[in-house]
């Protein structure tokens, strides 16, 4: 039952990413960037990491993407007008990309761990969220604060970036 | 049950797809874009290991899903400041296209 909703995911995940590099309107990219992260999300959750899946809905499907999309809509991009391929280029990149699965293939067919299966847990049902929680005011509580303050540094950055002159 | 493998293949390649994203597209908007599904690719194969490594109580491993957490918060403020930054950029220059912007080009 795992394996199905496994492969299903993740044929649904890297197709729904494959359609964000092709698809010439940016719209089109971004609706199937959010396909990709829910399609991502009930990856997490077939490995009973359910804080995780939640957070990444709320906030890459949710807030990121209407970001883009807001983006996307108030910067009014037309579709892509088709201009001269630099074959040279394209051929290099398409080189690097093959190049990285091959190595990426060697390295996890290499690795001694990659052939097992999840170890089952003690229990089912474990609180998720308070599990993280207590970790995270606990153990990691002072780069928590760091975030805090990462956070409130881009929020001033992106208010003075988008002033209307940048003097 | 999938295995361990399995969850790193698919993670490696959603790594290359957002690389060929990043590589291949010339609008900043989708190279943004591609940058995201790479941090997705490296958040998913964490996910995967504080599954396989199960603590001594039989729990997943939460510090790596605290990570991840921290992950996506830092990757929540790159989008914002990164957009702000193609807003500024398309107010400057009327494109976002990258082959466009070539005052620093040597």
């Amino acid at each position: 039952m795992l394996i199905i909703q496994f492969w299903v995911l993740s044929v649904l995940m890297l197709g729904s990413a494959v359609c964000v590099v092709v698809f010439r309107n940016a719209v089109n990219s971004a609706m199937s960037l959010v396909l990709s992260f829910l399609a991502l999300s009930g990856l997490y959750v077939t490995l009973d990491a359910f804080f995780i899946g939640i957070i990444q809905v709320l906030v890459y499907a949710g807030a990121v993407m209407v970001l883009f999309l807001f983006i996307i809509m108030l910067l009014d991009l037309k579709v892509e007008a088709r201009r001269t391929l630099n074959l040279a280029a394209v051929f290099g990149g398409l080189a690097v990309l093959a190049g990285f699965v091959f190595l990426i293939g060697q390295i996890v067919l290499s690795f001694p761990a990659s052939g097992e299966s999840f170890p089952a847990l003690a229990r089912t049902g474990y609180s998720d969220v308070s599990e993280v929680g207590v970790a995270l005011f606990g153990n990691f509580n002072l780069p928590f604060q760091v975030i805090g303050v990462l956070l409130l540094v881009s929020t001033i950055g992106v208010v003075i970036l988008s002033r209307r002159s940048l003097r | 049950m999938p295995l361990l493998g399995d969850y790193l293949i698919v993670s490696g390649f959603l790594f290359a797809i957002g690389l060929a994203g990043v590589l291949l597209r010339r609008n900043l908007l989708i190279i943004f874009m591609g940058l995201e599904l790479m941090l997705n690719a490296a958040n998913l194969s964490l996910v995967a290991f504080a599954r396989h490594g199960v603590t001594a109580f039989g729990a997943p491993d939460y510090n790596a899903q605290v990570l991840v957490f921290f992950i996506i918060t830092v990757a929540a403020a790159e989008v914002a400041v990164g957009l702000a930054i193609i807003v500024a950029l398309y107010r400057l220059r009327q494109t976002t296209h990258v082959e466009d912007l070539n005052r620093m080009k040597f």
